[in-house]
């Protein structure tokens, strides 16, 4: 199918459906992207993917009820993300566990519940590896006032989040409140993954959580440009993705997570500093530190 | 000459366990002080305290004649470096612009005093040169000196440095060293505390000896020939060469 063709089927009437899901994947993509940086920065992968999963038990009491979809894997979500928070204040236990403990349970809970509901196979697929029919007209306005609560949220809590990522202790003497500010970037985590899930499915919004903000990260030093790539890769694969999902029948939530991948994998070979190519080309993988320390006073 | 740090009879328990017990110390205005000790001796617990993150169980930290608490009195702190995560994608004048983010307070952005308060920092340690460079490709005496900017940026009266010279060479340490001290005779009270002999009693205008309280507090030369609260404090024998260290570092 030729671009020009997909371009004429998102305007034909009888697939508005279509529309709605570019229109949801771009924005998911983008604050995901955002978000992302954050958690790669900060290795907070194994959050993102539990929370990822915690969403499910909201989504299927959503299903089983009738309610917002995007409702019920927030509260679901957000319960998760301030249980993680507190429980890991405990430091017998490390973090890791306490998350593994709960996005199991968690996601254990969402298979129970669905199974209550009638046909709940087809369902289940559908939340696992995302659709993308049958978004309601609803939920867009749901996500887009959600997307822009996280990304003003981010803007403006900026330099706090980078302060106490850098290192909580010296941000504690500040009198900066890290604990709160941890809670309120794993909401917004939370909050990222449920407005993608939809489309994306379960499984696989980690991808976009991680993979875009990974590949700025090798293409940049600059945190600024790192925010911005992301979401500008995110958006891209998330475009080219439905396309290509839509041309060929290939799954969408797949199909984008795929062309992510080949945009990392292409930025860890090509990048013009941190790439192999790169560093292969300066002898040897370590790059020299600046200058020496003999300017000191 | 006032003490502009004061630690005055503090005990800190952690989990139950007695972590300082009755420490009293100042840090008088001038002055370079280095603390000392062997592991789990309170070092660390002792600058907590004094940057108010732990609340002592009894006695009292004051900072310019004010009771300690975060945020409210600026201390720069300078942890170790392994705390810090450098592979941030920050420029190292972005790195010491966080120095302000406490207080700056939520709403606020920087503004031309916080520039030139990161400005002057950045020249203060030498690194302004540098100041548009990535903070991660720094060597490891750059990354000490960004630390130390990002303490000063607040412009505080008291500097707490945590262990400045772990996994650095010699010559990068003499620098440093002769950095604390310039910026504690500039009028800071600092006060560092470090595994290095050589460079403590060299460096410090004042050593103070820790063991969960205060053993010995002096002049560097002064303690170096008192080999008894050495061995009190660090748990050694007389033959140790701890002690033949420190008799020939203070030959």
């Amino acid at each position: 199918m030729s671009p020009a063709e997909f371009v004429g089927d998102l305007l034909n009437p009888d697939l508005a459906f279509l529309p709605k899901a570019l229109l949801v994947a771009t924005m998911s993509s983008i604050v995901c992207g955002v978000v992302g940086c954050y958690v790669v920065l900060r290795g907070m992968a194994f959050i993102g993917d539990a929370v990822a999963h915690a969403v499910f038990p909201g989504l299927a009491v959503a299903f089983v009820m009738g309610g917002s979809l995007v409702l019920g894997g927030t509260v679901a979500g957000v319960i998760t993300a301030v249980l993680i928070a507190v429980f890991s204040q405990n430091r017998r236990l490390k973090e890791d566990a306490i998350i593994g403990v709960f996005f199991v349970a968690a996601f254990a809970l969402g298979i129970v519940i669905i199974s209550r509901a009638p046909g709940y196979a087809g369902s289940l697929q559908q939340f696992l590896f995302g659709s993308i029919t049958g978004i309601p007209d609803r939920d867009i306005v749901v996500v887009a006032g959600m997307g822009l609560l996280v990304l003003g949220v981010l803007f403006v809590l900026h330099k706090e989040l980078v302060t106490i990522s850098l290192d909580r202790e010296s941000a504690r003497a500040m009198g900066v409140p890290v604990f709160w500010l941890d809670l309120v970037l794993y909401v917004l985590v939370t909050l990222a993954v449920v407005i993608s899930v939809q489309t994306i499915g379960n499984i696989l919004v980690l991808a976009l959580l991680i993979t875009p903000a990974a590949t700025a990260r090798l293409l940049t030093d600059r945190l600024a440009v790192m925010m911005l790539l992301a979401p500008a890769i995110g958006a891209l694969s998330a475009l080219l993705g439905l396309y290509v999902s839509w041309s060929w029948d290939y799954p969408t939530g797949g199909t984008i997570v795929l062309l992510l991948t080949a945009g990392f994998l292409a930025a860890w070979v090509f990048a013009p500093r941190q790439g192999m190519i790169a560093k292969r080309c300066r002898g040897g993988p370590e790059s020299d530190p600046v200058g020496g320390d003999a300017v000191a006073g | 000459m006032s003490a502009v740090l004061a630690i005055d009879g503090v005990t800190v328990r952690l989990g139950g366990r007695l972590a300082v017990q009755d420490a009293t110390l100042r840090v008088d205005r001038g002055e370079l002080v280095g603390l000392l000790g062997p592991n789990g001796a309170g070092k660390t617990t002792l600058l907590r305290t004094a940057l108010g993150l732990l609340r002592p169980d009894a006695g009292t930290v004051t900072v310019n004649g004010r009771k300690a608490a975060p945020g409210r009195i600026p201390i720069g702190y300078v942890p170790q470096r392994h705390e810090f995560a450098w592979d941030f994608p920050l420029s190292i004048e972005q790195v010491v612009m966080t120095g302000r983010t406490g207080r700056l307070g939520l709403r606020r952005r920087p503004g031309v005093d916080d520039w030139r308060a990161v400005d002057e920092a950045l020249e203060r340690v030498r690194m302004g040169e540098l100041r548009s460079r990535p903070a991660g490709e720094l060597s490891g005496g750059q990354r000490q000196r960004v630390l130390v900017a990002r303490a000063l940026a607040l412009q505080p009266d008291v500097l707490l440095l945590d262990e400045p010279f772990t996994g650095l060479d010699m010559p990068t340490q003499e620098l440093l060293s002769a950095l604390f001290a310039s910026l504690a005779h500039e009028g800071r009270a600092v006060l560092m505390t470090t595994h290095d002999l050589a460079a403590a009693v060299f460096g410090c205008d004042r050593l103070v000896l820790l063991n969960r309280t205060v053993v010995a507090d002096g002049r560097a030369d002064e303690l170096a020939d008192d080999p008894d609260v050495w061995m009190r404090t660090f748990g050694v024998g007389a033959e140790s060469p701890l002690l033949r260290t420190l008799k020939a570092v203070a030959a």
